[in-house]
């Protein structure tokens, strides 16, 4: 999708961690390390979006090059030698997992994501008590963290920001990579820095369509379905007990691919697989949250 | 298109097409995913063009928007042609090589002058000639509509005058060049791939003139196929009305509420001696049935297939576990041939296919496994090693062409049949918003913030003229029917143009106003094209339910 | 400000608001087609807007100097009229200190509290200004008179500092700030005139750079002619570009803006480069604390930065130079508005330059009050009228800059440096300075010495040199530390008078010239109190785009406030390993400059002791 004017077909030879890997001209220092086989951690990148490269996690170490460089953006050149695992990698991807992980809160985040706190060493805790945020100095002793109040504006869907990582998927999600609905931007700036509609105004009067696209990138859970959000603070939601099935969009003539992921026979989120052509993962607000004319019909006897 | 109906393009071609026409098309809100698509190919330098009265959501992104007069389609599609034939912009490679009919076309258009198509368009020249000269400039161009072009009484006539389009300028069967209805519910593409078309069978087999494959038929279903094409749901109507039709199964329809002409279409309903509805709600069609046969939603209930817009066929899952006495409509309708004396066993949703692709030449490589496997298959898929075809009639660019060629179907300009008058000075058109669908029995059931209830959506200028202030409650009255609704300013129409969804009949039934003439060739009424007035309420208004059963005299 | 029904983008704007929107982007009318007239209703054409966006942060400059703040309803209105996201231009607007999103007090004062100013009495500025209009920020919009701390403001020598933002009229700086009352005299009668920081003179060296400043009436194109000036780019379009590329490389050119890039090389691949337009910008944001060379440049002697940047265009195949200006600098601002309107109408600028056939123009952009658009690629954006976030590199400015066109940008002294080099001629300019570091340097030297101000010194001169021209220590006093490059730079110590002054001299101490700040601590100076500071600047000057920095440059405020505080967390040796932590993650991992030179100074202070456990300064 953004592989520029590379010439199909021609490749290019690099070297991850010492082994030469071929990879297609055009692909970034990444897909060469997926090719060869290492596990990139990733939290900005998604394959359905262009690189914004800002959570920095995905640092390797390119020999020439002063600083690290971000794997999900820069593109291969030949000879280029890559280390995925040198001491600086791991300090900073340690780092950016262990700030990130100081400041935000990650449980509702993926499975991988506690993964790689746990196996890069990263120790959020060390950084002093957490307290709720302010842009004001600090108190002695405290971490200031996101903490701050879930937005619960609508009947669709939550926004709970001190789950937010600013990884701009949403944005770029809601903007041009995919809905160019553009009712969520970055605002403020420096620790500062949070998604916001214009001057903070709550989603029904902002430019939202509703179409989910955010919820369906978000990786840490800031986003959310509000049915998610009442079972999990119900303590009801149990994604062992779910089970996601692929069908088709009962609405218009598209033919979205819709996940519907279905608990105790109820759905109670809808997904769009990332790798098919029709939807690349992103849907429009009937197929996100229309479903709910299956639920409730009780017994269908007349 | 010519032989097969369904959208020669697919949705991937129009990111790197190099020009976009949407016609009669608001993409953006009817079709939002197909739009990601238009918007890509924006960004990636396509132009954009939107002809639509209103000025849409979809329009605002085009580089050029033309607000025609509702249902001036052929006397605009007609002046682009002129235009391209006089500009000496026609892609003669392919016109003499791919096209029969050229010399009456060009006969046909030739009164079509771009001042004669302003004055009855309402467009200006200018962007009439720009228009045409773009497309037919372009290297590839995707020409695309939908309801805006085929909800007319002359809906056949409409397509035709852009396939005319097409032709002169060769933008069809290349890849980033096609023609592309946008299918405006779930499957509407399957059902014409099933044989739900009053002279088809399945795989778009002629009844009437393939004798052929009727054999096939035949012998298969060890019956006698009538070559006689049967009724499209218009006729249906008409016989009910004649009370040359009695009885009626309506699967998964509500036409009491869809119908244009929505009173006469319930009565009718009403009248019938037997009315079975198969549904999987109680909807106001339902209401009026002697039996009602609870179904499963196909989508997420039952196994199957359907197909999309650009042709693709694929798999819809069981992922809930029906409500009790619900049923697949596979069962019901075996259970039905059971009772009318022919068992057909119990049938799986793959054997059923697999029946299907054994008749269907264009579905034959469908296998099951390889829809899941692919993702869909865009058809026709003639093998099992066949990998789909992503645009069609690559045929007439081959040399010498391959099958028949495309005929021009010259075509000429007629107003709508509900015509403007001082007593209904203003042009109602109806349509879809964003947020909801048909009659809302569907969407009626969640709750998104967008939804704020029906309006009648009115240019400032006539809230003005009117002296009616946002959320006033109006009467609307056509030819044959009334009803209230409070009004909203909606900066996208111009004097004298109004709308309204179809989408909360309950609080508003908008198709008691529309009419019911309806396309001779395709069925499909004129609901694009109403003639209203708006009268300004004395006294407070009485609430909407109390009001939308009421008939009144013209 | 919202109540809970305000609809911002039902809400219109006034009719002052609209008069200035007017102004920048030209009537209603124009724009979108949105018009209802007889034409409008029926056709609508897209307009073609390459740069429209562009426009965003003039528009909302000029709201915030009109109106004296950038209501929803104006900004809504600017973002229907450039076909922007309400949203994303809410975006933008908030990322620029300058702007105020809510109503504001009619008179803003932000007074600096950075480095050299708070060596310069700042903190008791801060108190009478805080009795006498009540806390800072508070009342905003209410109060008559707002105040706020400020970073650095460019007035080093002349500290404390102000910048005053006035609702309905152009904003000033004043320095030697002793009381409210001098603010408040300012705003009655009118910002005072202009004074000069001292200006270092000596016979023995020469003094290019500053040579005409205080000397030359600034304005006058006639006075700077009659000092030699426009004959380097009369040389320029003699020799042709080959032969500029030549003489600066001969003259071996390091760029003065920090990273000591040879401009020949980067003027070189702008001009090889096959895509065009090609554009020259001129890094005018200086914004590094303790710096205030490049204000004085532009405010004294502004044709010379103009000849400089048109040569760059020339030898570069630019036919348009934007100078993207630090917004607190208004009197640059309108020093070089004149020069421009009498460059352009004596022919110095314009369709053909010096009747050569070479057309060149310069456009002044104002900064919104963001450090970190002095980085070049935040500044591109800030020009295209988006948040000042750094792109990620490669692709390289001269690649992909300003509106992804091939770009070269160059600091200000960098630039006026050029003519110099086309005027002396390479063999005479590379006679100063050393072997590795060719001609002069402006120094800006602040904080404890007898005479700070602006020094313009050979490469090479030492530390201990510079200090000396710049009156030494006050008496009775004894060194304690130097900050050199500003709060992106480090602290050396007092045993480092010999240090010559040069890139590579100083590269051998792990330090940096950097913007040619140069800040003196003494036994008296609060070192733990700039270390505060430097802590606190980078928190509020991060973009926050990557996690390094905006989460780093937080933890590292945190840290610096407890350590100072006495309170560290575990113990002493740990605070020292989590910093060191944060520096190497921030230096290895952020985006930019400015995350990867944000430990830097506090690293250095930890390693001279002036950090931890029984504290040197104590």
């Amino acid at each position: 999708m953004n592989r520029g004017a590379a010439v199909e077909g021609r490749t290019v030879t690099v070297s991850i961690d010492g082994r030469p890997v071929e990879v297609e001209e055009g692909s970034t220092i990444r897909e060469a390390c997926v090719a060869a086989g290492v596990e990139v951690p990733t939290l900005c990148y998604l394959e359905n979006l262009a690189p914004v490269n800002v959570c920095r996690v995905c640092v390797v170490e390119l020999e020439g090059s002063r600083a690290l460089v971000p794997s999900c953006s820069r593109k291969v050149e030949p000879g280029m030698q890559v280390r995925t695992d040198s001491p600086r990698v791991r300090q900073s991807r340690r780092m950016v997992l262990e700030l990130l992980a100081s400041a935000t809160d990650l449980s509702a985040a993926g499975e991988e994501v506690h993964r790689w706190i746990e196996a890069y060493g990263a120790e959020p805790d060390r950084w002093g008590e957490p307290a709720p945020y302010t842009a004001d100095a600090p108190t002695p002793g405290s971490a200031v963290t996101l903490e701050q109040p879930v937005k619960v504006d609508n009947p669709l869907y939550v926004r709970d920001y001190s789950r937010c990582i600013l990884c701009y998927k949403c944005v770029e999600a809601c903007g041009d990579q995919a809905q160019f609905t553009f009712a969520i931007a970055v605002a403020g700036r420096g620790f500062d820095a949070h998604i916001s509609t214009e001057y903070d105004v709550k989603l029904p009067e902002s430019a939202c369509v509703y179409c989910g696209n955010c919820i369906g990138v978000c990786p840490t859970g800031a986003l959310m379905f509000r049915s998610e959000y009442e079972m999990r603070e119900a303590g009801t939601w149990d994604p062992q007990r779910q089970t996601v099935t692929d069908t088709i969009c009962p609405y218009c003539g598209v033919g979205c691919t819709l996940e519907l992921h279905v608990q105790d026979n109820r759905i109670v989120k809808v997904t769009s697989p990332l790798d098919r052509e029709v939807t690349r993962g992103h849907l429009c607000v009937k197929g996100r949250f229309g479903f709910e004319f299956v639920q409730d019909r009780g017994s269908a006897t007349p | 298109m010519f032989g097969a109906g369904g959208g020669t393009s697919s949705y991937r071609e129009i990111e790197e097409t190099d020009l976009i026409i949407l016609w009669g098309s608001n993409a953006r809100e009817t079709h939002p995913i197909f739009y990601h698509h238009v918007l890509r190919g924006v960004k990636n330098g396509a132009r954009l063009y939107v002809v639509d009265p209103r000025r849409t959501a979809s329009a605002e992104w085009a580089h050029l928007w033309l607000g025609l007069d509702v249902g001036t389609d052929i006397a605009l599609a007609n002046a682009v042609g002129r235009e391209i034939i006089h500009a000496g912009l026609v892609n003669w490679q392919f016109v003499e090589r791919a096209t029969t009919g050229f010399e009456k076309y060009r006969e046909a258009v030739e009164p079509y002058t771009l001042e004669w198509a302003e004055k009855v368009t309402g467009v200006p020249a200018w962007a009439i000639r720009q228009l045409a000269h773009d497309y037919a400039r372009a290297d590839r161009a995707e020409l695309c509509w939908t309801l805006g072009i085929t909800e007319h009484h002359n809906a056949v006539d409409n397509v035709f005058a852009l396939i005319n389009l097409a032709l002169l300028t060769g933008h069809v069967g290349r890849y980033g060049s096609g023609l592309n209805p946008l299918r405006g519910q779930n499957n509407v593409q399957g059902g014409g791939d099933m044989g739900a078309l009053p002279n088809k069978l399945p795989g778009f087999q002629d009844i009437e003139e393939d004798a052929a494959a009727r054999a096939r038929f035949e012998a298969a279903w060890g019956c006698t196929i009538q070559p006689k094409r049967g009724m499209h749901i218009s006729q249906m109507f008409e016989a009910m009305a004649s009370g040359n039709l009695r009885g009626l199964l309506v699967i998964g329809e509500n036409p009491a509420q869809s119908e244009a002409d929505a009173g006469r279409a319930a009565r009718l309903l009403s009248q019938l001696d037997h009315l079975i509805v198969q549904d999987i709600f109680l909807t106001k069609t339902a209401e009026l049935a002697e039996v009602v046969l609870p179904a499963t939603a196909s989508w997420a209930e039952t196994e199957g297939t359907v197909t999309s817009s650009e042709r693709r066929v694929q798999r819809v899952h069981r992922a809930l576990v029906p409500p009790e006495g619900a049923r697949d409509d596979i069962e019901i309708l075996t259970e039905l041939a059971r009772r009318m004396g022919h068992d057909w066993g119990h049938l799986t949703a793959e054997q059923i296919w697999d029946e299907c692709r054994s008749l269907s030449p264009m579905h034959r490589g469908m296998r099951y496994d390889r829809l899941e496997a692919m993702g869909g298959i865009q058809w026709p898929c003639p093998s099992e090693d066949h990998p789909g075809t992503p645009f069609l009639h690559g045929r007439l660019w081959k040399d010498p062409v391959e099958g028949p060629l495309a005929p021009f179907q010259p075509v000429q300009y007629e107003p709508p049949v509900d015509a403007l008058s001082d007593e209904y000075p203003i042009r109602l058109t109806t349509g879809r918003r964003l947020e909801a669908y048909n009659t809302g029995v569907q969407s009626g059931r969640y709750h998104p913030p967008l939804a704020k209830g029906e309006h009648l959506h009115l240019a400032p200028e006539d809230m003005r003229a009117l002296g009616l202030q946002e959320e006033e409650r109006v009467r609307v009255v056509s030819r044959r029917g009334a009803l209230e609704v409070p009004v909203h300013q909606d900066p996208a129409l111009r004097p004298g143009l109004a709308f309204l969804s179809f989408h909360y009949p309950d609080q508003v039934n908008t198709n008691l106003l529309t009419v019911d003439r309806w396309d001779p060739k395709s069925g499909t009424a004129e609901f694009k094209a109403t003639a209203i007035r708006v009268e300004k309420l004395a006294v407070p208004a009485q609430p909407a339910q109390d009001v939308q059963t009421m008939e009144v005299p013209t | 400000m919202m109540t809970e029904t305000q609809n911002p983008m039902e809400m219109e704007p006034t009719a002052s608001e609209r008069t200035v929107i007017d102004a920048i982007l030209g009537s209603a009318g124009a724009g979108n087609g949105a018009a209802r007239t007889a034409e409008g209703l029926r056709v609508a054409v897209q307009p073609e807007r390459p740069h429209g966006r562009d426009r965003l942060l003039p528009v909302l400059l000029a709201l915030q100097e009109r109106i004296g703040w950038v209501s929803p309803a104006a900004l809504g209105e600017v973002a229907r009229r450039l076909r922007l996201p309400y949203a994303e231009a809410y975006g933008v607007a908030s990322f620029y200190a300058l702007l105020h999103l809510e109503a504001a007090s009619p008179a803003v004062v932000h007074i600096c509290d950075d480095l050299a100013c708070q060596q310069a009495g700042a903190g008791r500025l801060i108190e009478a200004c805080e009795r006498e209009w009540g806390p800072e920020g508070a009342g905003e919009g209410e109060r008559a008179v707002a105040w706020h701390r400020s970073p650095c403001l460019g007035r080093c020598a002349e500290g404390p500092a102000v910048f005053v933002q006035r609702s309905g009229a152009s904003s000033f700086g004043l320095g030697a700030v002793e009381t409210p009352a001098t603010v408040m005299q300012s705003l009655e009668e009118g910002p005072r005139p202009e004074s000069l920081p001292f200006i270092y003179r000596t016979d023995r060296h020469p003094q290019p750079l500053t040579e005409r400043m205080g000397r030359l009436d600034p304005t006058s194109l006639d006075a700077y002619r009659a000092a030699g000036g426009y004959s380097g780019l009369r040389r320029a379009l003699a020799l042709g570009r080959e032969g500029v590329l030549r003489e600066l490389k001969e003259a071996r050119l390091l760029g003065r803006g920090g990273a000591a890039f040879p401009t020949a090389a980067k003027w070189e691949a702008v001009a090889k480069s096959p895509d065009l337009p090609r554009y020259v910008v001129l890094n005018a944001d200086e914004s590094e604390p303790g710096t205030f060379k490049d204000r004085l440049l532009l405010e004294q002697d502004p044709y010379a930065v103009l000849e400089g940047l048109t040569i760059a265009g020339w030898t570069v195949g630019a036919s348009k130079g934007y100078i993207f200006l630090r917004g607190e600098y208004p009197l640059a601002r309108a020093r070089l508005e004149t020069a421009i309107a009498t460059l352009r109408e004596r022919g110095y600028l314009g369709e053909s330059v010096l009747g050569e056939p070479f057309a060149f123009d310069v456009e002044v952009r104002s900064g919104g009050g963001a450090y970190v658009c002095g980085e070049e690629t935040a500044l591109f954006n800030a020009i295209e009228g988006k948040r000042g976030e750094p792109r990620n590199k490669p692709p390289f400015p001269t690649v992909h800059g300003l509106f992804g066109r091939p770009t070269a940008v160059n600091n200000v002294e960098t630039i006026a440096n050029v003519p110099v080099i086309l005027r002396l001629g390479a063999a005479a300019y590379t006679s100063l300075g050393t072997a590795d570091s060719t001609g002069t340097r402006l120094f800006c030297v602040s904080g404890a010495v007898g005479r700070p101000g602006l020094f313009e010194v050979p490469f090479g001169t030492t530390l201990g040199e510079l200090l000396q021209a710049a009156g030494g220590l006050r008496p009775g006093r004894s060194l304690k530390a130097i900050l050199l490059g500003g709060a992106a730079g480090s602290f050396v110590g007092a045993d480092s008078l010999d240090l010559p002054l040069s890139f590579a001299a100083v590269r051998t101490r792990g330090a940096t010239l950097g913007s040619g700040a140069v800040i003196v601590f003494d036994d008296a100076s609060d070192l733990r109190e700039a270390v505060r500071r430097i802590a606190r600047f980078f928190r509020q000057e991060s973009c926050g785009q990557c996690v390094p920095c905006r989460v780093g440059t937080e933890r590292q405020w945190e840290l610096v406030e407890r350590v100072v505080a006495g309170r560290p967390l575990t113990s002493w040796h740990e605070e020292r390993e989590r910093h060191r932590d944060l520096a190497a993650v921030m230096r290895d991992a952020s985006i930019c400059g400015l995350g990867q030179t944000a430990a830097n100074a506090i690293e250095s202070a930890w390693a001279l002791g002036f950090l931890g456990e029984g504290e040197a300064v104590q």
